[in-house]
């Protein structure tokens, strides 16, 4: 109970009872989250669908376009996801096309491509993982510490600005200074020395395609660690600095515990998110690196089904992943909750 | 205090002056910040820099330094004026900037209506919000999409590119916040005055809502414009090519650009007009960019954390 609200239930003229503090804690945003609905279902069962209706349908006629858009491009395609039990072909309609059981995705064990794109994935992840993660936390502490204000307010919109871009520009931009016949191996040549295959490599690519994750969205992920740091209470670290702790203790003891809850969220998010490393960005680079290192599943369903015209083993494929990438996504947020963090699909209902 | 925390958490650009308790940093520590401030700008404007000046470089000063240069001695806008002298280009701007507007437009309708309706106590409001929520986790996945869009006849139509990204989660969740927010008594007020739920929406919800609004519509139009995959997707007819499929065909994958797409026999450098072709597809993000970058912090904090 904040003090405010004691104050008012003083006015009102509450028994005294009411004005010894309470033992039990304070009911949290959930408790009163579950309250607030309680008490609003209770309201709208007391009055008749007819009424409701009467008084809400230009409302509900509100919804009709958004409901129609997400039927057609999100629910009925999800049951489309039929044809990877099917063998289907281009020319037979879903209803006609003979069902084959698990075989389509027994099938794709058997297939080396969708193995070695599977992998990759992984391997791309990992890295992204590792390499990309304690990027935006650096970053976001180096500019939190930034004190000149127009230096920090310019080099803040430098690295948001690579976020606005396509993928298809940011592979341009790093294919013209780092590819075969790009700025750096041109000048490399003018020099008198060989050239270099920054982008054409597949051994090293995993590390390439983490320094266009950095470049793209590094300054982007950095916003939610800087909301975090703008949060810490001054005194915690005015407080600190009377004890005698300098600048590294600081920011041990004060700031990365204040960020513990955001870097463990996003950590536990990322891990769920695991199988969907950046799709467009190596479709694009797929011919170039070669299937062997840029495959990952996505493209795979794109090159096996669209391409290949497998269409049923490229849904399975597609279908494998979704369901696999949901339960992760599942376990990492109850994994939060067990962490006391407050978790995925609380924060967006809210 | 508390004033100074709210200052504080009210701006993500703020910075205080220092306090009595932090030491000023030393040498050391302000050269190694400043080096990692130069660092990630070189790391991040140096390849936009090339591109840019290639692009406004001369014939000869490509020549001179074999493809690309850092800085162009004589600017000039020949490799422009030979793109627009084209087909090709012309085309696809065409074709971007219509499914950017429209797209835009459509968006930003489906959302605003859903959104207000469902930022109210309304009948079924609840299950169609769970059910918005439930595709930003789900998605039915590349293939059962192409047949969908497949059967209602959109294959090689722009409307392949417009009414699939129609709703976006993360868009309706922020405008819904943000509705949710005006105060239901100034709505109520206007129903008892008798006012129908258009009325109240088109003149008093959105009038209140502008930078909201602006902010969404912006998120869409960047989104629109980008999008390459549905396109190569869906268009087979290259003629409907928007800008990003352009760039990805001439630029990335080195097809050259011929003298009867671009009307003209080329006498531009190859390498001047493919960064044409970039900056072109770049300067619509740089003119949005400084709109879109003063709301978008506080768009996205409300939309990612609060919810």
């Amino acid at each position: 109970m904040s003090p405010t609200t004691r104050q008012e239930t003083l006015e009102a003229g509450t028994p005294a009872a009411a004005l010894v503090p309470s033992l039990e804690r304070s009911p949290d945003r959930r408790t009163r989250r579950r309250k607030r609905t309680a008490a609003r279902n209770a309201s709208a069962h007391g009055v008749p669908f007819k009424v409701r209706w009467r008084r809400d349908w230009q409302m509900v006629l509100m919804m009709v376009p958004g409901v129609l858009v997400m039927l057609l491009f999100a629910y009925i395609p999800i049951l489309g996801n039929v044809i990877a039990f099917q063998d289907y072909q281009p020319y037979l309609t879903i209803f006609e096309a003979p069902f084959v059981g698990l075989q389509k995705f027994v099938g794709l064990f058997d297939d080396p491509d969708f193995l070695d794109a599977f992998r990759n994935t992984m391997v791309l992840a990992v890295t992204q993982l590792v390499l990309f993660f304690p990027v935006p936390i650096i970053l976001a502490l180096v500019v939190d510490s930034l004190s000149p204000r127009r230096l920090r307010n310019v080099f803040q919109s430098i690295v948001y600005l690579p976020h606005f871009l396509s993928w298809v520009l940011v592979i341009t931009f790093f294919q013209e200074f780092l590819g075969g016949a790009g700025f750096i191996n041109n000048t490399l040549k003018l020099m008198g020395m060989g050239s270099i295959p920054f982008m054409t490599d597949p051994a090293t690519f995993p590390l390439m395609a983490t320094l266009q994750l950095v470049w793209k969205d590094a300054g982007w992920a950095m916003i939610i660690f800087l909301a975090a740091l703008s949060t810490v209470d001054v005194s915690l670290y005015e407080a600190a600095a009377a004890d005698g702790a300098g600048r590294w203790r600081r920011l041990w003891h004060v700031t990365l515990p204040a960020l513990r809850p955001v870097i463990i969220l996003l950590l536990i998010l990322r891990i769920g998110d695991i199988l969907s490393v950046g799709f467009e960005q190596f479709i694009l680079q797929r011919d170039n690196v070669g299937p062997g290192a840029a495959e990952v599943l996505d493209t795979y369903v794109y090159y096996s089904g669209v391409i290949g015209g497998d269409w049923s083993a490229g849904a399975a494929a597609g279908l494998a992943k979704g369901v696999i990438s949901a339960l992760l996504i599942w376990g990492a947020n109850s994994l939060a909750h067990k962490f006391g963090e407050a978790g995925l699909f609380q924060k967006k209902v809210g | 205090m508390t004033l100074l925390k709210n200052h504080k958490a009210s701006g993500l650009s703020y910075s205080p002056a220092r306090p009595a308790w932090k030491e000023k940093p030393s040498p050391l520590y302000s050269g190694l910040k400043a080096l990692t401030v130069f660092v990630v700008t070189a790391y991040i404007g140096l390849p936009v820099l090339v591109v840019f000046s290639t692009s406004f470089a001369d014939n000869h000063q490509i020549l001179q330094s074999g493809g690309y240069v850092l800085w162009p001695t004589h600017p000039n806008l020949d490799a422009y004026r030979t793109l627009f002298s084209g087909n090709l280009m012309v085309r696809a701007l065409a074709v971007s900037a219509f499914i950017t507007v429209v797209g835009t437009a459509i968006a930003l309708f489906v959302t605003i209506l859903l959104a207000y309706a469902t930022s109210r106590p309304v009948l079924f409001g609840r299950p169609v919000v769970l059910a918005v929520l439930f595709t930003m986790l789900f998605s039915a996945g590349i293939i059962p999409m192409y047949l969908m869009i497949k059967q209602l006849g959109l294959i090689d139509s722009l409307w392949s590119l417009i009414l699939p990204g129609a709703l976006g989660g993360f868009n309706f969740v922020v405008m819904r916040s943000f509705f949710m927010n005006i105060p239901a008594e100034l709505i109520e007020s206007a129903r008892i005055d008798g006012a129908s739920d258009w009325k109240i929406l088109w003149t008093m919800v959105l009038p209140l809502s502008k930078a909201v609004t602006a902010v969404v519509g912006l998120f869409y139009a960047v989104g629109i414009w980008n999008a390459f995959f549905n396109a190569l997707l869906y268009l087979n007819d290259t003629s409907k090519w928007p800008v990003q499929v352009v760039l990805r065909s001439y630029v990335l994958q080195g097809k050259s650009m011929t003298a009867d797409q671009l009307g003209v026999a080329v006498q531009t450098q190859p390498q001047s007009l493919q960064m044409a072709v970039v900056v072109i597809a770049l300067v619509p993000i740089l003119l949005v960019y400084p709109f879109l970058q003063r709301h978008f912090t506080k768009g996205v904090i409300t939309g990612a954390v609060k919810g």
